[in-house]
């Protein structure tokens, strides 16, 4: 059978190396395509009523493949006092820390580019790699709104790594492990008081840390009610407002390509990843139904962060500020000493 | 017309005629508080009944008269502008012919400089308006400006929303306010020539081309086979 | 209301304000950040320089006349019908608002009154430009703040009241309806049933903004305590409108000197005010007030009286000498023609006092030591129109 065939797969290092290039390769846009279409186009225009795309491709779905052709037609504008290798460089250091963010996604057991044992500190440490990026960004564009929302993006990234750990740390304690499989076989081997129905998603009893990681998550996305660094009716799109074409549609990709991810990995941590509940994870089944479990928890955890942003107003970078320190982390800390606890008494 | 002091009533109806002299009992006693306020600074008046109340003052007395009036309740800066009273030396030139029906040609000649209510002596004068709200009525002030020294005190530091009516009125008729913190033009090119809204000031695009002119006023030619036009 | 006369001390009353923002504890190099004349915030080509300390404002100023058409100076030389036109692009959100005036001071210059069928009409259509004008700034300033969802139902929702513009008078944004004397026409069959809808409409429109804008915890803190302004700093600068009710002042040109020719006495309203004078209170002013306009029409719309659209007035219009103010209570705030009549088809001088010129001019007063989002708070919630400032 060929889920055997694909178990008993086993290339050598090269071939599934390039194997790995090329499924990251096309996965990463099509990711980004994929949430682009579903909630940018479609389901912001259901919440708001009206129809959205409609007319490339069957109901509009083609829309975004138009849009990239046309920022790829569009010329390469770059502004006569930018710092052109570092105006250059900066989308793809943010490309470049989204890439690196997909290598430790496990879309089941052992479809996975690098089984990380430190799996969840990996993802943490690059996805903050961005912020460098959106600095350069901001910097090299000898633009005054860029250079605001370069500083206001790193002021807010570097705020929300925090909670974002803290909100993690709570899982890492539970499951006992930083390996991202290591989370989701804890999630599918628990139990609920004894009950192993539906193994024990960590949503249930990690709850306030999904929250917290949620609005992390949002933060670090730049995505209201957040998105002070790309505020466009205060400092009109910030550090991409220099940037067209080509390069636009990188941080574009970027930015969509995260929040897949983000989502991901929330769906790992929190909702118990590629598992289902009554398949054991050794099931050679996860090969197929892996992939299509993690997406649609992804797209389960996307509804909810992209419902958020459609709605809410924006924060002030002070608000958020103190949002995050005041309120936020502490409220972390206080769930990682009661999960702490908990784990020794149970 | 003449400087007018006494009730106009042509515009009222018989039936009104008792509300009339009961409003107009009001606006009487604003006047006469404001002139036991100004003394002989003011120097005109006229007061339309259950409508409105004109006062004029000295040139000397208008930042006073702004004071005055905010001491007696009336605090609220409605607006401040300027009139020239110069007829206009080119007339409605090139205006459509159906504009004209029943109109003798242009004079030529100018014609006599008649200011309105409250009278006055000179081309210019400056009008501003202040409102009650406890009373629910406004008074205008007017001054006559000298057309050698075009110039008056500022009513910026009573009435902080007279900054940017000044600055226009400045930029629109050359009237330099004294005292003024920032007087720089408002709305045009600090570099324009000139003094729009006063009546020897050419509509330039009026004259270049005639509006709604003699053109427009064609008849079209054949509406049905022109074209339908590119948009679809 | 507590209305304080005296110049030197309201001078150190703004400047004690201003203090206490500025943040004076580091001296840093400060910015000159120059927002517009096209940025979307300033929605039109209102430009303003903007001095940073960090993202604090250290002073804004205004620079308008990106979009100043002349209308003091076009007024001399077009008849009263063809100003009509002109000061339609006034406020082009609420235009049929921009006509009333001017109407109402024409024909007190002329010393005709519309028949009451048009006063009727006059007063719905004119509340109805409030509704189409305030409903847009209800979702744009969400827009603003980051909420994009309010302003697609506001575009959504003014739908209705557009279209019952357009049925009546011909035209959405434009409606040149009014005439001196009365209405160019009377409403079509069923118009009456049509707009009681609309106005339904517009309740559950203003219900879904109360949740979605004012309820929210987020939109409350971007608004709250910001660009306060107190009732006698907003008096001075001649505020009107929701921008100096939201300041405590109970003030409101339709009830308490309503122009002879409108006919609110005849329905049963009130004025909304708000005490804490920042940019929240003028966003609820304004939501409560749409409400009411809403109310407004309802009421009238059952108790037009039937009769003549238009008084009999010359076809040739020539306005007797004299001169004539007439100010309303329009979307943006108090709107006033000052016309001088020489007794001509043209007249001699039109003064247009239009109410955003004055809202806008508190902005230096209002912005120093805001944030730059503040800033954005400030300006959207003193609500401009360019061309109601331009002119």
């Amino acid at each position: 059978m060929t889920l055997h065939l694909l178990a008993s797969f086993a290339p050598p290092y090269w071939l599934s190396t390039v194997i790995k290039v090329l499924v990251i390769s096309i996965v990463v846009p099509t990711t980004a395509l994929i949430l682009g279409m579903v909630f940018l186009f479609k389901v912001m225009s259901w919440m708001q009523s009206r129809l959205g795309p409609q007319e490339a491709g069957p109901r509009g779905t083609l829309q975004l493949l138009a849009d990239g052709v046309k920022f790829l037609q569009k010329e390469d504008i770059a502004p006569n006092g930018a710092d052109m290798f570092v105006f250059k460089a900066a989308p793809l250091v943010v490309l470049m820390s989204t890439l690196l963010l997909y290598v430790a996604l496990p879309a089941s057991a052992h479809l996975v580019v690098a089984n990380l044992d430190v799996g969840i500190f990996y993802v943490l440490a690059v996805s903050s790699l961005s912020v460098l990026g959106v600095l350069m960004a901001g910097w090299a564009s000898a633009n005054k709104y860029s250079l605001m929302g370069g500083l206001r993006a790193a002021g807010q990234l570097i705020a929300y790594e925090l909670p974002m750990v803290l909100a993690v740390l709570g899982v890492v304690i539970q499951a006992g492990t930083m390996s991202l499989n290591g989370i989701v076989f804890a999630q599918a081997d628990g139990t609920i008081f004894g009950w192993s129905g539906i193994g024990n998603p960590y949503i249930l009893t990690q709850f306030v840390g999904f929250v917290i990681f949620i609005a992390a998550v949002q933060a670090e996305l730049t995505q209201p009610p957040f998105d002070m660094p790309v505020a466009e009716s205060e400092i009109v799109s910030g550090y991409q407002v220099e940037y067209t074409g080509f390069r636009f549609l990188i941080f574009f990709l970027a930015e969509f390509a995260t929040a897949f991810v983000f989502a991901g990995i929330a769906s790992i941590l929190f909702l118990g990843g590629w598992a289902v509940p009554w398949l054991e994870t050794g099931s050679d089944w996860y090969y197929v139904l892996g992939p299509i479990v993690l997406f649609a928890k992804v797209m389960i955890v996307s509804f909810i962060i992209f419902w958020v942003r459609f709605t809410y107003p924006r924060f002030r970078e002070d608000q958020l500020q103190s949002f995050a320190w005041k309120f936020l982390i502490p409220l972390a800390l206080v769930n990682i000493v009661i999960t702490a606890v908990l784990k020794v008494v149970f | 017309m003449s400087q007018l002091s006494s009730a106009d009533t042509s515009t009222e109806t018989a039936t009104d005629d008792e509300v009339v002299v009961e409003v107009d009992e009001r606006r009487q006693a604003v006047l006469d508080e404001l002139t036991g306020r100004l003394g002989d600074a003011v120097v005109g008046s006229h007061i339309r009944p259950g409508d409105d109340l004109w006062v004029r003052v000295t040139r000397e007395a208008w930042p006073e008269a702004a004071v005055a009036a905010k001491a007696m309740g009336y605090s609220f800066f409605d607006y401040l502008s300027a009139i020239d009273w110069l007829p206009s030396p080119f007339g409605r030139d090139m205006d459509a012919q159906e504009d004209l029906v029943g109109e003798p040609a242009p004079a030529k000649e100018p014609q006599p400089i008649v200011q309105g209510y409250a009278g006055g002596d000179t081309r210019f004068q400056v009008i501003g308006r202040l409102y009650s709200i406890q009373a629910g009525m406004g008074v205008h002030l007017k001054v006559d400006l000298p057309d050698d020294d075009l110039s008056v005190g500022t009513w910026s530091q009573t009435f902080l929303g007279a900054n940017w009516h000044e600055r226009e009125a400045y930029e629109m008729f050359g009237i330099t306010f004294e005292g003024h913190p920032n007087l720089i033009k408002l709305y045009l090119p600090l570099d324009f020539q000139g003094h729009p809204l006063r009546k020897d000031f050419p509509l330039l695009a009026r004259r270049v081309r005639p509006w709604p002119g003699i053109v427009d006023v064609e008849p079209m030619p054949g509406g049905d086979d022109e074209p339908e036009g590119d948009g679809e | 209301m507590t209305a304080t006369s005296d110049p030197a001390q309201i001078t150190e009353l703004a400047a004690r304000a201003a203090d206490n923002r500025v943040n004076l504890d580091f001296e840093t190099e400060g910015m000159t950040l120059n927002m517009g004349p096209q940025h979307p915030a300033t929605h039109g080509t209102l430009r303003i320089v903007a001095r940073l300390d960090g993202e604090q404002v250290v002073s804004a100023e205004p620079i308008p006349g990106y979009m100043h058409r002349g209308y003091e100076k076009l007024t001399e030389v077009r008849s009263y019908p063809q100003i009509n036109t002109l000061i339609n692009r006034i406020d082009w959100l609420g235009s049929f608002a921009n006509e009333v005036p001017f109407i109402l001071a024409a024909e007190k210059l002329m010393g005709v009154e519309a028949p009451p069928r048009a006063q009727w009409i006059r007063t719905i259509l004119f509340e109805m430009s409030r509704i189409a004008n305030i409903s847009l700034f209800l979702g744009d300033y969400g827009l603003q703040l980051g909420g994009m969802t309010a302003g697609f139902y506001a575009f959504r929702d003014r739908e209705h009241v557009l279209n019952q513009i357009e049925a009546a008078t011909g035209g959405r944004f434009h409606p040149n309806f009014d005439r001196i004397g009365g209405l160019k026409d009377d409403l079509p069959k069923g118009w009456i049933a049509n707009s009681h809808n609309a106005m339904d409409k517009l309740l559950a429109f203003c219900d879904e903004m109360d949740d979605l804008l004012i309820g929210n915890e987020i939109f409350q803190s971007r608004t709250r305590g910001i660009g306060v302004i107190p009732a006698d700093v907003a008096l001075s600068y001649g505020l009107s409108g929701a921008n100096i009710r939201a300041s405590g002042v109970d003030w409101d040109l339709r009830r308490d000197a309503c122009p002879p020719g409108l006919v609110y006495d005849q329905a049963d309203w009130k004025v909304w005010t708000h005490p804490d004078g920042d940019c929240f209170g003028r966003t609820w002013v304004r939501l409560q007030e749409t409400r009411e306009a809403a109310l407004i029409v309802k009421q009238l719309l059952d108790t037009i009286p039937s009769g003549p659209v238009m008084a009999k007035v010359p076809r040739i219009i020539k306005v007797p000498e004299g001169e004539a103010y007439v100010e309303t209570e329009n979307p943006l705030g108090a709107m006033g023609y000052y016309i001088v009549s020489k007794g001509e088809l043209v007249p001699f001088r039109v003064k247009i006092r239009s109410a955003s010129f004055n809202n806008i001019s508190i902005v230096p007063w209002v912005a120093r030591g805001a944030y730059v989002p503040d800033l954005i708070s400030i300006l959207g919630s003193l609500y401009f129109i360019l061309g109601d400032i331009d002119r």
